[in-house]
C-alpha cells in the first residue's frame, strides 16, 4: 500500500474502478484499459495545458531568460552571467534588495500578534464569531482600497496625525509616507493590518488540532498559564508557525502591491523593493532578461530563507512529545 | 483570598475583552470612516476634525462617480472577469480533481505531485514570460489575458480531489453496475456530491478575482477594460482632489466582498483550513 500523499487520509478501501481484464494486470493491457487512460487524461487536459503554459513553461524559461538580453522586439541574445554581473554593480539593485530584506521585519511582529490574537479568540463565547469576522475584514478587502484608505489615514492632515496632535504626542504632523526613514515601516504596518486576520485563522486551525489533554495534564502538574503557553501550546503549534512564518516571509520578500498603491517606491527609493524593480524593468523598460535576473535573485533569497525556517522550526508539533 | 483571585480573573477577562474590542475597532473603523466620507456633501477625507456622521448624508458622490467617471464600466469589467474566472476555475478543478482521486492510470501520482509541487515554484519569475506569451498570442489588453493564467488553480484541484476521495465506493459501484460511462458517472453522480467543495472554491475564487490587481495592471492597457482595482487607482490618481468620489468608488468596490464574506464566512474559513492543512 502506498503512503497517502501529504499526510492525507488514505482513499477509502476498494476505491477506484478495477481495470477490466485479469486482476493485477496493468490497466493498459486491454483496449478498455487504454480507453480508461485516455479518459483520465481528457479530464486532466485543461488543467495540464493551462499549468504548462502559464506556470511551468514561464518559470523554467523565465529562469533561463536571466542569461539573455531580451527586449521583446529583437530576438534574445545570450549574455551568460552578464545580467548578474551588471546587477552586482547596480546600486538600485542593492537598494531594492536591502528594502525587501528589511521588509522581513514585519514577519515576527505579524506572527506574534496573530498567535496572541488566535489564543485570545480560541474560545466559544458570545460574540466571538463577530470579533473574528471583524479581524478578517481587511483580508477580503482589495489592496487598492486598503492602500488608498491608508494613504488618507497617513496624510499630513489625516486622521492619525489628527489624533497624535490632539493627544499632544507629536508637535507637528508626521510625514508617514513622505519621510524616507519612516515610509517603509508605515507600509509594513498596513501589511500587518491587512494580514492579521488571515494568519489568525491559520493559528486557530492549528489550535483546534491540539488535543486539550496536554494543557490539562500540565495544569494538574501545577504549571501556570504562562508556562502552559510556553512549554505546551507553542511547541505543539510549531507546524502552524512554520507554515505561517514561511508564507509570510515569502510574501514580505515579494512585497509590491502595498508599495505600488501607497508610495510608488518613494520617497527617494525608500520603499523600492525587489519586486518593484523587477516590475519596472520588465514592464516599464522592457529589459526582460535583466528583470528575469532580478527575479532569479529574489527566488534564490526566498528559497534560502524557506530552507532556513524549515531548519529552525521543523521539530515540534505532536512529535515534540 | 479565594474571592480575591476570582475577582482578579474577572478583571483579566474584562481587560482581554476590552483589548479584543479595541482591536476590532482598529480593523473595522477605517471602513466606517470610508463610508462616512463617501456620504458627505462637502469637505475632503482629510479634514480636521474627522467627520464620522455626515449630516445630512447624501448619495450624491455615488451618483457623481457613477455618472461622470467610467465607474460603471469598471464595475461591469470586474463582474465579467470575476464571473468567467470563477466558472473556468471551478470547471477545470472539477475535471482535474476527478481522475486524480478516483481513477488508476500510469502517471497519476507524478502528475499530482507536479501540480502540488508547482506551489513551490517562484511564480514571480513566470510573470515576465506570461506577458511575452500573451503578447505572442495577441492577447495583451484582452479580458482573457486577465483570467486565463489563473484559471487552473492548484488549490482548487487539490480541494476537489479531496472532495472526490470522500465519496464512498459503493455509490460508484452501483452506478457502474447500472452501466454508466465515465463521463456520465462524473457528471450525474460525482459532481452533485462534491457541490459543497465547488461552492467553497467559487466563493474563495470570488474574492481572488474580484480583488486581483497586479496581473490586470500588467496586461491591460486601455482604461475601458480596467477592473475596479486598477480603475480605482487610476481614478484616484486623476482626481486626487475629489476624495469623496474616490471614497464612494472604494465603498462600491468593497461592499460585494464584505457582503459575500459575512454571508458565507463558513466557506472562507473552510478554504483557509484546507490551505493550512495542505
Amino acid at each position: 500500500m502506498e503512503r497517502p500523499p501529504l499526510g492525507l487520509p488514505a482513499p477509502p478501501a476498494g476505491q477506484g474502478p478495477h481495470p477490466a481484464g485479469s486482476p493485477g494486470a496493468p490497466p493498459s493491457a486491454s483496449p478498455a484499459g487504454r480507453r480508461r487512460i485516455l479518459t483520465a487524461y481528457l479530464f486532466l487536459l485543461p488543467a495540464l495545458a493551462l499549468l504548462a503554459t502559464f506556470t511551468f513553461y514561464p518559470v523554467i524559461f523565465g529562469t533561463a531568460l536571466s542569461l539573455f538580453e531580451y527586449n521583446i522586439i529583437s530576438p534574445p541574445r545570450f549574455v551568460g552571467l552578464g545580467n548578474f554581473r551588471r546587477l552586482a554593480a547596480d546600486r538600485y539593485f542593492w537598494i531594492a534588495l536591502g528594502n525587501s530584506v528589511r521588509y522581513l521585519a514585519v514577519v515576527p511582529v505579524l506572527q506574534g500578534c496573530a498567535i496572541l490574537l488566535a489564543l485570545w479568540v480560541h474560545r466559544s463565547a458570545r460574540g466571538i464569531g463577530w470579533l473574528r469576522a471583524a479581524y478578517y475584514l481587511p483580508v477580503v478587502t482589495s489592496i487598492v482600497v486598503v492602500g488608498i484608505l491608508w494613504r488618507w489615514l497617513y496624510d499630513d492632515a489625516g486622521l492619525i496625525n489628527f489624533v497624535l496632535l490632539r493627544l499632544g504626542l507629536a508637535r507637528g504632523p508626521i510625514h508617514w509616507l513622505a519621510s524616507p526613514g519612516i515610509a517603509l515601516y508605515a507600509v509594513m504596518f498596513v501589511t500587518l493590518w491587512k494580514g492579521l486576520g488571515y494568519y489568525m485563522v491559520i493559528y486557530l486551525v492549528g489550535l483546534e488540532a491540539i488535543p486539550p489533554g496536554y494543557a490539562e495534564a500540565a495544569a494538574i502538574d501545577g504549571a501556570g498559564a504562562l508556562q502552559r503557553l510556553w512549554r505546551v501550546t507553542l511547541p505543539l503549534l510549531r507546524p502552524s508557525i512554520l507554515l505561517a512564518a514561511t508564507l509570510s516571509a515569502i510574501s514580505a520578500l515579494r512585497v509590491f502591491e502595498e508599495v505600488y498603491v501607497m508610495t510608488g517606491g518613494g520617497p527617494v527609493y525608500a520603499t523600492y523593493t525587489m519586486f518593484y524593480y523587477m516590475f519596472d524593468q520588465a514592464f516599464g523598460a522592457l529589459h526582460m532578461g535583466y528583470a528575469a535576473a532580478l527575479g532569479v535573485v529574489l527566488a534564490v533569497v526566498t528559497i534560502g530563507l524557506s530552507m532556513l525556517s524549515f531548519r529552525l522550526l521543523r521539530e515540534g508539533g505532536l512529535s515534540y512529545y | 483570598m479565594r474571592s480575591g483571585s476570582a475577582r482578579l480573573r474577572q478583571v483579566a477577562a474584562a481587560a482581554q475583552y476590552a483589548g479584543l474590542g479595541l482591536l476590532a475597532v482598529g480593523t473595522t473603523f477605517p471602513f466606517v470612516w470610508l463610508l462616512a466620507t463617501s456620504l458627505r456633501s462637502t469637505g475632503t477625507v482629510v479634514s480636521f476634525p474627522p467627520v464620522l456622521i455626515p449630516h445630512p448624508p447624501t448619495l450624491a458622490n455615488y451618483a457623481g462617480i457613477w455618472a461622470t467617471m467610467p465607474l460603471a464600466r469598471f464595475f461591469a469589467n470586474t463582474v465579467y472577469i470575476t464571473g468567467v474566472g470563477i466558472v473556468l476555475t471551478v470547471v477545470v478543478s472539477a475535471l482535474a480533481g476527478y481522475p486524480l482521486a478516483r481513477m488508476r492510470f500510469p502517471g497519476r501520482d507524478a502528475i499530482f505531485y507536479a501540480i502540488v509541487g508547482s506551489l513551490m515554484l517562484p511564480q514571480h519569475v513566470g510573470l515576465i514570460l506570461n506577458f511575452v506569451t500573451l503578447m505572442r498570442l495577441h492577447m495583451v489588453d484582452t479580458y482573457a489575458a486577465v483570467y486565463l493564467p489563473s484559471a487552473a488553480s492548484v488549490f482548487g484541484i487539490f480541494l476537489l480531489r479531496q472532495a472526490y476521495l470522500t465519496i464512498p465506493a459503493e455509490i460508484e459501484d452501483a452506478a457502474r453496475i447500472d452501466g454508466a460511462g465515465e463521463f456520465r458517472l462524473w457528471g450525474q453522480i460525482m459532481l452533485p456530491l462534491v457541490a459543497p467543495a465547488l461552492a467553497t472554491l467559487a466563493i474563495i475564487e470570488f474574492s481572488g478575482y474580484w480583488n486581483s490587481f497586479l496581473w490586470p495592471l500588467i496586461v491591460l492597457k486601455s482604461p475601458e477594460k480596467f477592473p475596479l482595482a486598477v480603475g480605482l487607482l487610476y481614478l484616484s490618481g486623476l482626481f486626487a482632489y475629489n476624495t469623496r468620489y474616490i471614497a464612494a468608488g472604494a465603498v462600491l468596490m468593497t461592499l460585494p466582498t464584505i457582503v459575500v464574506f459575512l454571508a458565507l464566512q463558513r466557506y472562507f474559513l473552510r478554504g483557509i483550513t484546507i490551505g493550512a492543512v495542505k
